[in-house]
């Protein structure tokens, strides 16, 4: 396999962005280290912060390990990110308010049609119905990978309700608790404001029937969900009612909320449950999560449900492939992160490639996430590829491949001291009235040596993500 | 032609509940087959809620009741004028592709019986494979009135032998994918025969996507595609998607139902009436 980019470290010398932290290293003894790591530890269970990210299941209770050493990124490096970032948002969004539409992507041939409308993410309850400002996906996670200095790939788009961003801002606030100094001697752009921003997002998006300040919700699945503490956590500090589908109930052509003052009209909520969940009278008939009537509401102006119903057939693994496309269609412009060649095994000619080189590729099934049910062939024994063999022969249709990426490795604290590990990135983009990014995102690591799997269930952990300042 | 409809459901709660909610595909769009002259739907104690047309040409309106109430009716009145359009929808306005159609649903899965019934037909074009489809599965499934429930699917229904119009069209739907030819599931009224043959007012059929044609409704219980007797409401991958109405109740009362509908043949002259 290629060589490893090392964020930190080129041909021995140290690239700039890490220079100071080279020396905050140095000078910090084994015993220091690992009271800091016990102190981050303790923080974190204090906080509730457990382990579920992105919904992987696992152990809920579990922490997720958190790294000291940060991941950074020069101003100069994140600019170029943050453009191709809110490019790939806007293209998502072009793409769903139009195979909501007329489909003129499909009309010209651009995407094949069973791709979308057979797609079980697309849902036709959403068909013609035009959400303010046309957007469809207000969160968009874009998870990145880094192979050079210049070279990121998009690894796979988040458009339905991407999790994980409590930890971006809990990363920050104790690394800051924790070494004020070095925030103090580096330039680091804040995160802070995100739950402002995404208040805003929220805001701008208030639906047609709303002529006043619109008051906006996180409608949540409860407190077993495995994300529960990033839903009230978000909901805390956008100073916005966490409510869960029971709170909440439709009458006349609104949807409200039960508060000890009386029913207060609700108008832009921002869901943290499925689709299929929303309302009994339109998807599930045995939901109890949801909100019955809440549907006819929304497609009638009265409410506006962040991200739109029906917006996850713009991340599906397999429409995936045509992202780049739509960045043509769309915007005309070319797209500036690329996307990972991708195998589709749906396709004889693709099929065959994979299974005769199984050994280098990353196989992974269409609509799986958390890192379950994939397969790293240059990390698998050939027991392990023989029985993968199987699964793709029976079931194509169900599998995409890729080729093994080299991932950049960021200086990550181990046993024995510091040692390189490898790193992807998941930054949240907020598309409302405008595009916002905020500058940073959340860094997984695996933490396994020569790991490439950065899922928190499969042995990854996470580390604060910095982009300096000019 | 012109049908008049009076479609009431009652429904009635052992015990009082505290609100109701529902979703009403219960106002025929205006096409070429059909032409709405007056229509009225009416719920007891009921609010408006929000109102529009969907993806697939259809209007849904929102309603719901505040509580406590032990007993909710809707009434449904109106005037349509029928145009016999051999079965063919035209001049309806939709967004949502007929290829979204091919998706499989619970009741409309089809198993190893229904792909054999799909695959034995033969056909020289995609019209006379829809009419074959069609044939066979009222061949298939003869008509009887209470020997399935709303939850049989399909496969059960063929299984059985036995089944009524919903079967008819879950299975139409059925094979109609495996053929890979969109179908859907319609709902609607339709005008008793004066010889007493035909037999649900309130009644369903399929539209199967026939290219060059677009959406041909085919009605295997009654042998026949929609003619002039035919009021369309609304449609849906399944019954459970077209649904006529969809509600739910808050509350711990037990619900029971009755529907009566009656369609009749108006002269034109009474138009003025209505």
């Amino acid at each position: 396999m290629a060589e490893f980019f090392n964020e930190m470290f080129q041909k021995g010398q140290v690239r700039p962005p890490y220079a100071r932290l080279q020396d905050w290293v140095a000078a910090m003894p084994a015993e220091l280290r690992q009271m800091k790591q016990a102190e981050a530890e303790e923080l974190f269970r204090r906080i509730g912060i457990t382990f579920a990210v992105y919904g992987e299941g696992g152990d809920p209770d579990r922490l997720i390990p958190f790294d000291m050493f940060p991941r950074v990124f020069t101003n100069q490096e994140w600019t170029r990110l943050e453009r191709g970032i809110k490019q790939r948002a806007r293209a998502l969004n072009a793409f769903l308010a139009d195979v909501y539409d007329r489909g003129e992507i499909v009309r010209a041939g651009r995407i094949p049609s069973r791709l979308v409308y057979c797609n079980e993410a697309y849902e036709k309850a959403v068909a013609g119905i035009k959400p303010p400002k046309g957007v469809f996906s207000h969160i968009v996670g874009i998870d990145l990978v880094r192979t050079g200095p210049d070279e990121f790939y998009v690894l796979e788009d988040n458009c339905r309700t991407p999790s994980g961003v409590s930890y971006m801002l809990e990363n920050r606030e104790i690394m800051m608790r924790m070494f004020p100094d070095i925030f103090r001697e580096n330039r680091i752009q804040p995160v802070d404001g995100y739950p402002e921003a995404l208040r805003r997002t929220l805001a701008s998006v208030a639906p047609m029937k709303c002529d006043r300040e619109p008051n906006v919700v996180i409608l949540t699945p409860g407190h077993f969900n495995s994300a529960y503490y990033e839903h009230s956590f978000l909901a805390d500090l956008m100073g916005v009612e966490l409510v869960e589908g029971q709170d909440l109930f439709v009458e006349g052509e609104f949807v409200w909320m039960r508060t000890t003052e009386g029913p207060k009209r609700v108008d832009v909520i921002y869901r943290r449950i499925d689709d299929s969940f929303l309302d009994p009278l339109c998807f599930r008939p045995d939901s109890m999560l949801g909100v019955p009537g809440l549907m006819d509401v929304y497609r009638s102006g009265g409410v506006s449900i962040c991200s739109a119903p029906g917006a996850g057939v713009a991340d599906d693994k397999a429409v995936y492939t045509y992202v780049p496309e739509m960045v043509r269609f769309y915007l005309g412009e070319e797209p500036i992160l690329q996307n990972v060649p991708t195998w589709q095994c749906q396709k004889a000619d693709d099929l065959k490639y994979v299974l005769e080189n199984l050994g280098e590729l990353v196989v992974k099934e269409v609509h799986g996430s958390g890192g379950y049910g994939m397969l790293v062939g240059p990390k698998s024994t050939t027991e392990q590829i023989e029985s993968f063999r199987q699964r793709i022969v029976s079931d194509p249709d169900n599998y995409i491949a890729q080729p093994t990426l080299a991932l950049s490795t960021v200086p990550t604290f181990v046993e024995e001291g510091v040692a390189p590990r490898h790193v992807d990135l998941r930054p949240y983009c907020l598309v409302g009235e405008r595009i916002e990014l905020v500058p940073g995102g959340l860094t997984r690591v695996a933490l396994r040596e020569g790991s490439l799997v950065v899922n928190s269930s499969q042995g990854g952990g996470v580390k604060d993500t910095w982009v300096l300042a000019e | 032609m012109r049908l008049s409809v009076e479609h009431v459901t009652h429904y009635r709660y052992d015990q009082p509940v505290r609100a109701a909610v529902q979703s009403h595909r219960l106002q025929p769009s205006s096409c070429d087959g059909q032409r709405v002259i007056a229509w009225e739907v009416d719920v007891s104690g009921g609010v408006r809620g929000g109102g529009f047309r969907d993806g697939a040409g259809d209007w849904v309106q929102g309603w719901t009741v505040a509580g406590p109430v032990s007993d909710i009716t809707v009434t449904v009145r109106g005037v349509v004028e029928t145009t016999d359009m051999a079965g063919v929808l035209r001049g309806h306005r939709e967004t949502v592709p007929a290829m979204a159609y091919l998706r499989e649903t619970a009741p409309t899965w089809a198993d190893s019986g229904l792909k054999a019934l799909a695959r034995s037909v033969t056909a020289p074009d995609r019209l006379s494979l829809a009419h074959g489809l069609s044939a066979i599965v009222a061949e298939a499934i003869a008509y009887r009135p209470g020997s399935t429930d709303p939850h049989t699917t399909a496969a059960e229904a063929l299984a059985q032998g036995e089944g009524v119009c919903q079967d008819h069209a879950h299975a139409l739907i059925a094979c109609a994918r495996v053929r890979e030819m969109p179908g859907r599931y319609v709902s609607g009224y339709l005008l008793a025969d004066a010889d007493g043959k035909t037999h649900e007012a309130a009644h369903a059929w399929a539209e199967l996507w026939v290219e060059g044609l677009g959406w041909v409704g085919f009605d295997p219980a009654n042998r026949c595609c929609p003619d002039e007797r035919y009021i369309r409401l609304g449609s849906g991958f399944d019954a459970r998607d077209a649904a006529p109405i969809r509600g739910i109740a808050r509350g711990p009362g037990e619900e029971t139902m009755d529907v009566t509908v009656a369609v009749q043949a108006v002269q034109s002259s009474q138009q003025s009436q209505q």
